[in-house]
Parts: C-alpha cells; sequence; structure tokens
C-alpha cells in the first residue's frame, strides 16, 4: 500500500490492478493476435506495429487508471476517487450498504488480487473496488460490515455456519442430467440411425449435431465453472454464498430483500429427489443481465436434496408451512397433465403454489411482499367454474400463482389474500420501527434459531448473530458463536454492556 | 363503480368500411363487402361495447380494484402503498375525443393496472388521489 497506514488516509489500489484490468480485456486481443500472425506468415511489419501500439495505449491507460484512483475508509464513508478527465468522487456512507462482495476473477486470483464490490441501496449499479491484494481485501470487508452493524471496527466478520456444500459428482450430474443432454442423445440416436436410411440427410444432422454439442458444451462448462464447490452457509447478515472454479465468488444475499423463494424439481431430478432453490431479489443493483428491473433470481442451492432446501427456505422466509389444497377434481379437463401437482395454500404471512408437470414449482411468496393481487378467468375456466388467482412479487416473473381454483374459492382468496398482505405489510412495517435498520431480519434469525439443521449439516451452537439479550436489559446482544459479547442494541443504537 | 367508455375503436372501423365499400366500384360485389363489412363492424361494435362495459375501477380503502375482459376476464388489486407511479396517457385518438388512460406501476411487471377512456379532469383527480394515497401509505420492497 502506498497510501500509508491510517484508517482515513488515502490509499490506492494495488499495483498490479493495472495488469489484470487490461490483462482480462488483452487476453482475447493476443489469441487474435496470434492468430492473425501465424495467417500472414512472414511477419508484416505493419501489423505487429499496430498490435504493440495497443498494448502499449492499454498499459497507459492502465496506468493512469491506477494513479488517479484512491480510496478512504474513515469509519463512517468509503470514498472512492477515480478519473483523470472527469474527476469521480464516491461516497458510500456505511449504513446504507446492503452487501459487500468478493470477486476474484481468475488472473487476479493467480496473483493474490480480489475485487471488492460494494452494493448501495439506491444505487443503480455496484461500486467496484478493484484490485485489492487479497489480505486488504477480506480486511477492509471485515470492517465496513462491523461498521455497517453498528460495532466496532475491530469486531471481526461474524462467523457463519456452513450449510451445504455441493459436492463436484452432483453438480456435474446435474448439469448432465438436464433437457438439452436429452436432447443431444436423441440426435445422436437419430445420427447413429440415419446413415441406413438416407446418408445426406446423416450428414446435414450430424453438422448441425456439431454445433448443437460446442453450445451445448459451452453451456455446461459456464455453469460448471460457475458453480463449482458452492458453498451456502447462513450467517446473520444473510446468506453467504461462495461458488467458482476459475474465479470464484463470495457475496452475501441479503434475507430483507427476498421477494420470493422457488424450489424447482425437474423430472429427471426427481429420480434422485434432488431440487434447485432459487431466490427472486428486489433491488439489488449488480447482478442480473436483464437491467431495468434491477431484480435478479438467484441460485440459493443449484442443486442439492430436498431436506437441505426445505432448511434452507425456513431459514430465509421462516418456518411456517401453509396447508395446501387441490383444486377440484373438474380442473382436470382444463389442465389434464399439470393437474397432478397443482396445489395451493397460504396462511397469515406466506402463500404457497405448486404448478408444473414435467418440472414441478414450488413458489413461496411471503405476503407483505406481495404487490398486487390478481384473479383471472378464462373462456374454458368460465365454463368450469374456475379461475387463477396470482399474487405479484416484484419482477418479471409471477409470484405464487393458485391455478384453477374454485371461482366462489378465488373471489374469496383475493379478498383474503389482499387482507392478510396488508396485515402482514403492517407488522413488517412495526417491527422495522421497533428493531431499526442496524438490526438483522428478525424472522430470519428466529428460523435459524428454530429450525434443526439436516443430519447432513454440522450441528453446533447456536451461529453468531443478534439475539434477544439474556439479561434483558437490552432488545438484542451479540452471540459470537461460542459466548455472548458486550455489544448490545437498542431501538437504533448501538452500545456496550458487559454481561 | 363507474363505466367507462373505450368505443373508440368501433366508430373508426365503422369509417373505414364506408370509404372501403365506396372505392370498391361494382354493384353485387360491393353490396355484399358492404354488408360483410358493416355485419364485422357490427360484431365489432357488439365485442367493444362489452369490453367497455367490462372495464370498471374501485377504489377501496386500502387498494384499488380494476375489472376488465370479456373473454378472459381479469381483476387485480393494487394495495395504495405498492404503487410505484402513477402515469397519465394520452395518444392521438384518445385526445381527439378528449380522453386519457391512468397507468398504475408497481415494482411487478404482471400487475397491470390500466385504466383507459377516463375524462382528463376524473384522471388528473385519480392520479393526484392515487399518489396522495401511495404516499402515505408507501412501504419499501
Amino acid at each position: 500500500m502506498i497510501g500509508g497506514e491510517g484508517a482515513a488516509k488515502w490509499q490506492r489500489l494495488h499495483p498490479l490492478s493495472p495488469l489484470v484490468r487490461v490483462g482480462r480485456g488483452l487476453l482475447p486481443l493476443l489469441v487474435l493476435a496470434a492468430l492473425s500472425s501465424i495467417r500472414t506468415a512472414h511477419g508484416d511489419r505493419l501489423q505487429y506495429l499496430i498490435w504493440l501500439a495497443v498494448a502499449v495505449l492499454g498499459a497507459v491507460f492502465g496506468t493512469v487508471h491506477w494513479l488517479v484512483t484512491r480510496w478512504a475508509f474513515d469509519g463512517a464513508t468509503l470514498r472512492v476517487e477515480t478519473g483523470l478527465v472527469r474527476r469521480d468522487s464516491q461516497q458510500l456512507p456505511v449504513a446504507r450498504i446492503q452487501a459487500v462482495d468478493l470477486v476474484e476473477p481468475f488472473l487476479a486470483r493467480v496473483l493474490g488480487l480480489a475485487e471488492l464490490r460494494i452494493r448501495v441501496a439506491g444505487a443503480k449499479s455496484a461500486h467496484h473496488l478493484s484490485y485489492l491484494s487479497h489480505p486488504v481485501a477480506t480486511d477492509l470487508r471485515a470492517r465496513l460490515l462491523a461498521t455497517h452493524h453498528g460495532l466496532d471496527q475491530s469486531v471481526p466478520e461474524p462467523d457463519e455456519r456452513a450449510v451445504a456444500v455441493i459436492p463436484t459428482g452432483r453438480l456435474l450430474g446435474s448439469v448432465l442430467l438436464s433437457g438439452p443432454t436429452a436432447g443431444a442423445l436423441f440426435f445422436v440416436v437419430l445420427v447413429a440411425v440415419l446413415p441406413s436410411i438416407s446418408t445426406a440427410a446423416a450428414a446435414a444432422v450430424a453438422g448441425s449435431l456439431l454445433i448443437y454439442l460446442i453450445g451445448l458444451g459451452q453451456g455446461i462448462w459456464r455453469r460448471f465453472n460457475e458453480q463449482y464447490r458452492f458453498t451456502v452457509a447462513l450467517a446473520p447478515d444473510g446468506i453467504r454464498v461462495r461458488r467458482g472454479l476459475l474465479s470464484t465468488v463470495s457475496e452475501t444475499i441479503p434475507i430483507r430483500r427476498v421477494q420470493a423463494v422457488r424450489q424447482i424439481e425437474p423430472l429427471l431430478w426427481r429420480l434422485f429427489g434432488w431440487c434447485r432453490l432459487e431466490v427472486d431479489l428486489a433491488g439489488v443493483p449488480g447482478h442480473g443481465r436483464s437491467g431495468g428491473s434491477g431484480r435478479v433470481t438467484k441460485a440459493l442451492l443449484p442443486v442439492g436434496p430436498l431436506a437441505s432446501a426445505t432448511y434452507l427456505r425456513q431459514a430465509v422466509i421462516g418456518p411456517t408451512e401453509p396447508h395446501r389444497s387441490h383444486p377440484p377434481v373438474r380442473a382436470r379437463n382444463k389442465a389434464p397433465l399439470s393437474y397432478h401437482f397443482l396445489a395451493a395454500g397460504h396462511d397469515e404471512t406466506i402463500a404457497v403454489a405448486v404448478t408444473g408437470r414435467v418440472q414441478k414449482v414450488t413458489c413461496w411468496v411471503p405476503l407483505e411482499k406481495a404487490q398486487s393481487i390478481r384473479r383471472v378467468q378464462g373462456p374454458v375456466q368460465r365454463a368450469l367454474r374456475l379461475a387463477t388467482v396470482h399474487v405479484d412479487v416484484a419482477g418479471k416473473r409471477a409470484g405464487a400463482k393458485f391455478r384453477d381454483r374454485d371461482i366462489d374459492d378465488a373471489d374469496a382468496l383475493v379478498e383474503h389474500l389482499a387482507a392478510r398482505s396488508r396485515g402482514a405489510r403492517r407488522r413488517v412495517a412495526v417491527e422495522a420501527a421497533v428493531s431499526g435498520p442496524a438490526l438483522l431480519a428478525p424472522r430470519a434469525l428466529t428460523g435459524i434459531a428454530m429450525a434443526s439443521p439436516p443430519s447432513s449439516a454440522p450441528a453446533s451452537a447456536p451461529p453468531p448473530g443478534w439475539f434477544a439479550d439474556p439479561a434483558r436489559r437490552h432488545q438484542a446482544r451479540y452471540w459470537n458463536g461460542t459466548g455472548w459479547t458486550e455489544h448490545v442494541v437498542d431501538e437504533d443504537r448501538t452500545g456496550v454492556d458487559p454481561l | 363503480m363507474r363505466l367507462i367508455e373505450i368505443a373508440v375503436v368501433g366508430t373508426v372501423l365503422a369509417v373505414i368500411a364506408g370509404s372501403l365499400a365506396l372505392s370498391a366500384g361494382s354493384s353485387t360485389a360491393a353490396l355484399t363487402s358492404v354488408v360483410c363489412i358493416f355485419l364485422c363492424s357490427g360484431a365489432a361494435w357488439w365485442f367493444v361495447h362489452n369490453r367497455f362495459r367490462a372495464w370498471g375501477y374501485l377504489e377501496r380503502e386500502e387498494d384499488l380494484e380494476v375489472r376488465r375482459g370479456v373473454l378472459v376476464q381479469r381483476l387485480s388489486v393494487v394495495p395504495y402503498g405498492r404503487m410505484q407511479f402513477v402515469e397519465i396517457t394520452a395518444g392521438p385518438v384518445e385526445r381527439l375525443f378528449g380522453l386519457s388512460t391512468v397507468k398504475l406501476h408497481t415494482a411487478a411487471a404482471a400487475s397491470d393496472a390500466r385504466i383507459p377512456g377516463l375524462d382528463p379532469d376524473e384522471a388528473a383527480r385519480l392520479r393526484d388521489r392515487l399518489a396522495a394515497l401511495g404516499e402515505a401509505r408507501a412501504a419499501g420492497l
């Protein structure tokens, strides 16, 4: 570090960061250059000069960017300044930080560097600090998070409790047992059978098979690379996810921002009792390919046994499981295939709905997150006196779908759900007012405390986090995993009071 | 509960039908085509009329209820606190007839609450009322 040692002093990024920054963009260029130099075997001097100029330009830009970028953290605000021509100064108040992710692209990882991605409420995209040396990055992250939770900077990052690690074998199996691979198998059989009928057709099919296989291989590789050693851990500030083969990502999913939880069981996976668990997040900028709505769907568990998924889900949206009921039997006329799984139910806080036949999808929506309730009735449904009720949540994909309910039920359901979501919203608003922004999702904590881990997870003492003060002098006290600390919270201010 | 007209489309269709019939020329063909077109526009008018009768909105204490549709009937309940913003639009045809549309936007793309064919004064009143109610009951994501 060049900027000195004090916490508020300006510091530079790691000196090697321009190399990584430029190198990532340069790698394809270098490949291109190598290819073109092979083609023009005699060595076109002008071409070499062009490539050299590009490389030098990149290096100069990278170095200048490094020279003019600096950051400082004074315990309340993280300041980042960058830009030579257009000076850009960012102030990130710690209180508004939502999550701090650690990303290590392959090149950075080789050099022992890491990128810090800071998501702030209300910002369009994440703020990046790329790159810091790994220890500096983890240290800064711990300090940011500790300050954010109103603790002293020296309080280390709360320990987390690992819930699930996806074994490589299972990941590979899940990737291979997907629809596209089944399609490839069909293709291969076609190619094997066709020559006996027509050689020309077989050649054509073989050609398209090749293209298909390349695409398939890319897809498989991407999923494998992204989800390799997917580790889920519960921490007081959310769910920590670590994953990646070449480039690793370590991120935190803030539980409060979860809009809906989906459990997806494709046909082939059901043979093994596997499922995928996804969460819909709202207003978390920085990832998700579709811009605009700022909503992302994230895999909480790319593949895993049902027990693990249930445990994780309960940690996210609480342990309640509403009673599910099936639509009336006459709905079979309208949905002969999917009737098999169709079910839905709700209680005071959560709505749950099951749809799909080949791919069974179960969707849980906390009612306080409902954006609107809709009843839709098509002509066939009207003839059968049925209607579908939707509980919409933020984002493009619809939330829970109560398919083909009896019309009278549906009418009552709309009123019920509207009233319940109103009640749930009020309750959450009151809870938020009581607990203050520094406290973490209370439901998540109770969920973790109440649910017992499945047998595969390591059973241990309660995970570190904020819990009700055993001395009853304060609202909450910090439990570090082995004992109570002196850190307490009242309303939204923190304090120190030894137990 | 209020019922509001959107039967603009029907009128336009009838005008087009008339001009088409004039340009058609020959007698029998023209006659049949005119009859056909009038039948079609009649059916369209009937459809649009029903559609117009199916539109409706109800301002309730905590939420807004919007219903629409003849073939596929839809009913949306949108809590005031969930509205992100309220929008008034008026296309050229709508402006010709002095009408405007109020659109409610929530964070969910699926909750389509649109009230077309409002009198501009009524639209402005509705917008102000919804905005005020939304502000009073706003809730975060």
